[in-house]
């Protein structure tokens, strides 16, 4: 071990002494020597800006920053930014204006931006930009931040308080549809808030796996017994220390824990071996003591190449996870009488959510025997379920307590660190914490899927659509994840959100020796929205038709037919979504949006407008059970406590909750909180998944709230001598004509009636059929139209998107400031997703292993965006809400790739944007 | 895992040669660490004994005009240099170059003496100083100084003619810039994958009393191993009347001359190639707008 050597710095304004490690960091010094987790490590590679302190009053990227270059330094991080107890007006800001939502990355960006503020107190757009470009939002808050730096320097030029955001509030509740901080925003904005990598126990010991490195291979060979032998070390485990099962998986079981010797290796993520030892660089020693030997087998690398009748097996059973098939009339005969036939094959690559908080999951024993695992979940019960089986033990000897979670777009869904957490845990006796870096991260956690999609599209010369014909192959990797479900719901979706009388699709979901693909916001949706969107726009630029009025003509409407056989009767907000896009467009643009324009003192320049539609179903469907429960207690002080095993992801679900709670007990919103995400103390939500949240675990809420009110109100009524529905309850108060009595009162009432004053409520959603029933595979579909425009600097293929306009048909709009977070941030995603992101795997072997080789949209390439909302309840949502997480990404790709037709002429059957092939595509056209 | 076994922040120039001489394994200057601290940590670079901290050490922190020269210490931040007047002033090309590398808290540790000592055949700051005409000053342990042209300095991709174990960059010397005189840089990015440059371009020119160009110097990367002047582009501009320029010609002088290749899931040769003439004509007009301005404009 290297000398000890001393730092003396100053941090907040406390002069601190230690001796540091040559090695380490300033992050790893904050966090671990100083308790200062405030400051969060996103990647480790000087790329995502989470770790921003001040040095000296510089921003500086503190996991790249040795602590010894700190002597005599003084550090200011987020902890030291409130001064007396109260925010400072970043703080303020951010919590008001609903910049924070998973909450990952707002102290980087708040320390960033108090570094700017501190120098120009009144930055314009471009030099705030600038500032932030390297502060990375996955959750893409960007405009709501840069709303809430504006916001905070007023206040610091004038010395007034914040002022708040203008969001436009919905639908008629008293609560509901108002402006809400969410519940959460003040421990986010000080640091305070505790993610899964802050918390340390006594004894605790680091964890890590060893991974295979190769992606199809049989373990011939593994010694653990130097890494054994290391001091430090308390555990090695191989597949052979496993007492329960050894597969884990969210639908088919066929995901090892561990690779035993003589099984296969399926992609170079699977572990051979866990290891616990004291200190996290001990972990990674022992790692490079194990001998691994493997005899390589040959690599499946595509789906298309995965269905070959020669195909080398990934699994005994075959390369073929599931064929999927949509049924619809006779597309055969539907394509002979169309008037118009086209025919064309997109690709669409693998895509890394990037969540900025890498895995982390925690495992500590408890003396009567029960292991409890904190982790940042998006399903904590499947969890609990598949940790007990490789345990070997009864689901209730195992408890998880969700964590926040830094992000999680899908890719939280699986097991990814809890087994292994466990396993050491229980067989050290101590704590474990299993931290992935961003390289382990980006190696190990399903992906989206790759697909190869083929549309032919048939229609009548007036745009009306006759058949629609689908090919899909997905890239499923070497496990199955999700992908059934998101291959699934990409072939039901993929003849688009329209009338088509006859349709066929088929879809291979492969696997491959590639990283399993599963849940990514989308879910399938992203690829063949892509792929049909861009036929369609194809469709009417053939039949010289204007691209909306063919959405329009053909879109889903009340008493239309789905391509899987359900009629649409209510909650069918598509057209308003069409014609409000529309109208805000041609308020916008003089003349043709779609026609290319040149711009002045650019000529290589060009600019257009694009657009798509898209529709997503909100839960689980396809004859799921799909349920929540909830529990809603009032407490003698008269504050409500909301319990759900949902887990918020940063889309907003405490608040929904919040309000709808508040909403029924007619309490202020910030009289309610609100418990998510534990096995023993919360009921089972199911995954946050499918944009089924705010509508189950809403409903949940919300119908525990009225049975309490229920109750209250009975106690009430008896107290009071009055009928029950005299009750009212108002500003936390039940009152009966001019009696009032604090809700805290009733509470203490009804325990001395021996009455619970808390209820439960499992709340079931509407029942949907298995796909080729013929019944209606979902309860509600959210819609979306958005268009997009770009910029095409024809010399060298670069595009920016300058304007986006998204409609959504969310049904309700419970948590406004919430929604706009997610309708911004889903947009940029898609920018992501259409110009910038590519998980690139060659014959198996992960290209993409660093962070600084994927990127994700950054500030500086966020456009105007306008949120245009459509309420078309559904009834049996709370409120009349559906979901609205994914729906808002998903027509974004397509809407930039028209756009870009319709500013160059080229069109794109591929992403991301290749700015490459197009400069010569271009090149070749002469078009420069 | 120890990368490195020992951090040391000495003073004085002298101390830090001592530093690298006393390492009992292999020593490594480190600046702002951007690059070097990440390849050791990801296994790139292999570990080292010691690491030798500049960024306490006077000489290599400043920025100062001389003579008729500018010196860059090379340990001065790209942020720093970014917002320095003197660099407008005199080394347009360098102040853009500097103001694009990575992003504004990388900036504010990074160097540009790390990002010459990483001899990437497209470092930015590099490409810029080396159209500039810059001479380089290090100091070598148990030999001295000596200032050297700067394109000496480089072997091949990430290879240097120095000892890296041995030498400290000290500093680098531009001419300061005189009238008719005018430099740019200009690159071009992918949005996909790593932040590194497709192709960038750093042209310096000298206008006559005709506003002809009488002398030029041209570097774009990646065009060779190492970093390079494109020299038959340099003699296909001179003599160009500065208004009509003939970029097709110049253009092909330097497609002629580069050695642009494919790099695997970045970019072709082919668009490389297309990219130098698109580079031209937006980099030299800027340079030329640059030489117009009178020496004492710093604005």
């Amino acid at each position: 071990m290297s000398p000890l050597q001393p730092l003396e710095m100053t941090v907040n304004g406390i002069v601190v002494r230690l001796e540091c490690a040559p090695t380490e960091m300033l992050a790893d010094v904050l966090r671990e020597r100083l308790g200062l987790t405030g400051t969060k490590i996103g990647c480790s590679e000087a790329e995502c800006g989470a770790c921003t302190v001040l040095i000296d009053g510089l921003p500086i990227l503190s996991c790249t920053y040795p602590a010894l270059r700190a002597q005599g330094r003084s550090v200011v991080t987020i902890e030291g930014l409130a001064e007396n107890g109260r925010l400072h007006p970043l703080q303020a800001a951010f919590a008001q204006h609903g910049a924070v939502q998973c909450g990952f990355c707002i102290p980087g960006q708040i320390m960033t931006s108090a570094a700017l503020l501190a120098g120009d107190p009144d930055p314009s757009p471009e030099a705030l930009r600038a500032a932030l470009k390297d502060t990375l939002c996955r959750c893409a808050g960007y405009p709501t931040i840069e709303r809430s730096v504006q916001a905070a320097a007023r206040a610091l030029r004038t010395g007034q308080p914040v002022e708040g955001p203008e969001v436009k509030t919905w639908s008629g509740g008293r609560v509901i549809g108002s402006t809400q901080p969410r519940p959460d925003a003040v421990p986010k904005v000080t640091g305070t808030a505790i993610f899964t990598d802050d918390l340390v126990f006594a004894h605790m010991l680091h964890g890590r796996a060893l991974r295979a490195g190769v992606p199809h291979a049989v373990l011939r060979r593994l010694d653990v017994s130097r890494a054994r032998r290391l001091p430090g070390v308390a555990a090695v485990l191989t597949a052979d220390d496993i007492p329960g099962e050894n597969r884990h998986g969210l639908v088919v079981r066929d995901w090892p824990v561990l690779v035993g010797v003589g099984e296969k290796v399926r992609t170079v993520g699977d572990a051979v071996a866990i290891v616990a030892a004291e200190r996290r660089d001990i972990a990674a020693q022992a790692l490079a003591l194990i001998e691994a030997e493997y005899d390589p087998l040959p690599v499946v690398s595509d789906p298309v190449q995965a269905r070959l009748p020669d195909a080398p097996p990934v699994h005994a059973q075959g390369n073929l996870l599931k064929h999927i098939k949509v049924r619809k009339g006779d597309v055969d005969q539907g394509l002979s009488q169309a008037e118009l036939v086209l025919d064309h094959t997109f690709h669409t690559p693998m895509t890394e959510h990037a969540f900025l908080e890498p895995e982390c999951s925690l495992a500590r024993p408890l003396a009567d025997g029960r292991l409890e695992v904190y982790v940042g979940s998006q399903i904590p019960y499947a969890d609990r379920e598949q940790i007990a089986a490789s345990l070997g033990v009864p689901q209730e000897q195992v408890r998880v307590i969700g964590m926040l979670i830094g992000g999680g777009f899908g890719g939280k869904e699986d097991i990814t660190g809890q087994i292994h957490a466990a396993l050491l845990a229980r067989a050290t006796g101590r704590p474990v914490k299993v931290l992935y870096d961003r390289h382990e991260s980006l190696l190990v956690h399903p992906k989206r899927h790759a697909t190869q999609i083929r549309v032919t599209l048939g229609a009548r010369r007036d745009g009306t659509l006759v058949a629609a014909q689908t090919e899909l192959y997905g890239d499923t990797g070497a496990y199955a994840s999700l992908g059934d479900k998101v291959m699934t719901r990409a072939t039901t979706h993929s003849a688009g959100p329209y009338i088509v009388p006859h349709v066929r699709a088929d879809c291979y979901a492969m696997y491959t020796n590639n990283p399993p693909a599963g849940a990514f916001r989308g879910f399938g949706v992203t690829q063949s929205c892509f792929a049909i969107e861009s036929v369609m726009d194809e469709l009417a630029a053939e039949l010289g038709l204007d691209p909306i009025d063919i959405r329009r003509r053909n879109a889903l409407r009340i008493g239309a037919e789905t391509n899987t056989g359900q009629r649409l009767t209510e909650s069918v907000g598509l057209l308003e979504c069409i014609d409000r896009l529309e109208a805000e467009l041609r308020r916008r643009c003089d003349g043709d949006p779609f026609r290319a324009r040149t711009v002045a003192e650019a000529p290589t320049l060009r600019r257009a407008w694009g657009v798509a539609v898209a529709y997503k179903n909100t839960g689980l469907g396809g004859g799921a059970p799909d349920k929540a429960g909830a529990e809603v207690e009032l407490y003698d002080d008269g504050h409500l406590e909301v319990r759900t095993a949902s887990a918020e992801i940063g889309q907003g679900l405490v608040t929904v909750l919040q309000l709808i709670a508040a909403e029924e007990m007619g309490v202020p919103a910030d009289g309610v909180s609100v418990l998510l995400s534990d096995t023993d103390l919360t009921p089972d939500g199911g995954p946050t998944t499918a944009s089924r949240q705010t509508f189950v675990a809403g409903n949940a809420v919300l119908h525990a709230a009225r049975a309490l009110r229920q109750a209250a109100a009975a106690t009430v009524a008896e107290h009071m001598d009055c009928p029950p529905d005299e009750v009212r309850f108002v500003e936390g108060l039940a009152q009966v004509a001019d009696r009032r009595v604090p809700l805290g009162t009733v509470a203490g009432w009804m325990r001395a009636e021996g009455r619970k004053p808390s209820t439960s409520y499992e709340y079931w959603a509407p029942e949907t059929q298995p796909l080729g029933s013929g019944g209606d595979m979902h309860f509600a579909f959210a819609f979306a139209a958005q268009a997009a425009e770009i910029e095409v600097d024809l010399a060298t293929g670069e595009v920016r998107v300058l304007q986006v306009i998204a409609a959504t048909d969310l049904g309700r709009a419970l948590n406004p400031l919430g929604l706009q977070g997610q309708v911004e941030g889903g947009v940029i995603m898609g920018i992501g997703n259409a110009l910038t992101e590519e998980f690139i795997v060659d014959k198996g072997v992960v290209f993409t292993d660093r962070l600084a080789r994927y990127r994700m949209p950054s500030i500086v390439q966020t456009p105007e965006i306008t949120s245009l909302i459509v309420e078309h309840p559904v009834s049996s949502g709370p409120y009349g809400a559906k979901g609205v997480g994914e729906i808002v990404s998903i027509p974004t790709s397509p809407a930039i790739t028209n756009a870009i037709f319709n500013a160059c002429g080229v069109r794109i059957r591929r992403l991301p944007v290749d700015q490459d092939a197009l400069a010569m595509e271009l090149g070749a056209r002469g078009a420069a | 895992m120890t990368y490195w076994r020992t951090y040391v922040t000495p003073r004085t120039l002298d101390d830090a040669l001592a530093a690298l001489r006393r390492s009992s394994g292999e020593a490594r200057v480190v600046a702002g660490g951007t690059d070097l601290l990440l390849d050791l940590q990801q296994g790139r670079h292999a570990p080292v004994d010691t690491l030798v901290d500049v960024t306490r050490l006077p000489e290599l922190a400043e920025v100062r005009i001389e003579a008729q020269t500018l010196f860059l210490g090379a340990a001065v931040t790209h942020a720093s240099l970014a917002a320095d007047d003197r660099l407008e002033r005199h080394a347009r090309a360098l102040r853009e170059a500097c103001a694009l590398i990575g992003g504004p808290q990388v900036r504010n540790v990074a160097t540009l003496g790390g990002n010459v000592a990483h001899a990437l055949p497209a470092a930015d700051a590099t490409i810029a100083l080396l159209a500039l005409g810059a001479q380089a000053e290090m100091a070598t342990v148990d030999a001295g100084r000596q200032t050297v042209p700067l394109a000496s300095l480089f072997a091949g991709p990430g290879q240097t003619t120095f000892d890296r174990a041995r030498t400290i960059l000290v500093g680098f010397y531009l001419p300061l810039r005189r009238s008719h005189q005018g430099s740019a840089f200009r690159r071009v990015m992918r949005p996909q994958g790593v932040a590194i440059a497709i192709l960038n371009l750093a042209v310096w020119v000298e206008l006559d009393e005709q506003a002809c160009i009488a002398d030029a110097r041209v570097a774009a990367g990646p065009s060779a191993p190492t970093p390079q002047r494109l020299q038959s582009a340099e003699r296909a501009m001179i003599g160009q009347p500065s208004s009509s320029v003939d970029y097709a010609a110049v253009s092909e002088a330097m497609r002629s001359e580069s050695r642009l290749r494919s790099s695997a899931h970045r970019a072709t040769a082919d668009y490389r190639r297309h990219l130098l003439g698109v580079l031209l004509e937006r980099t030299l007009p800027a340079a030329l707008d640059d030489a117009r301005r009178p020496p004492e404009d710093g604005a």
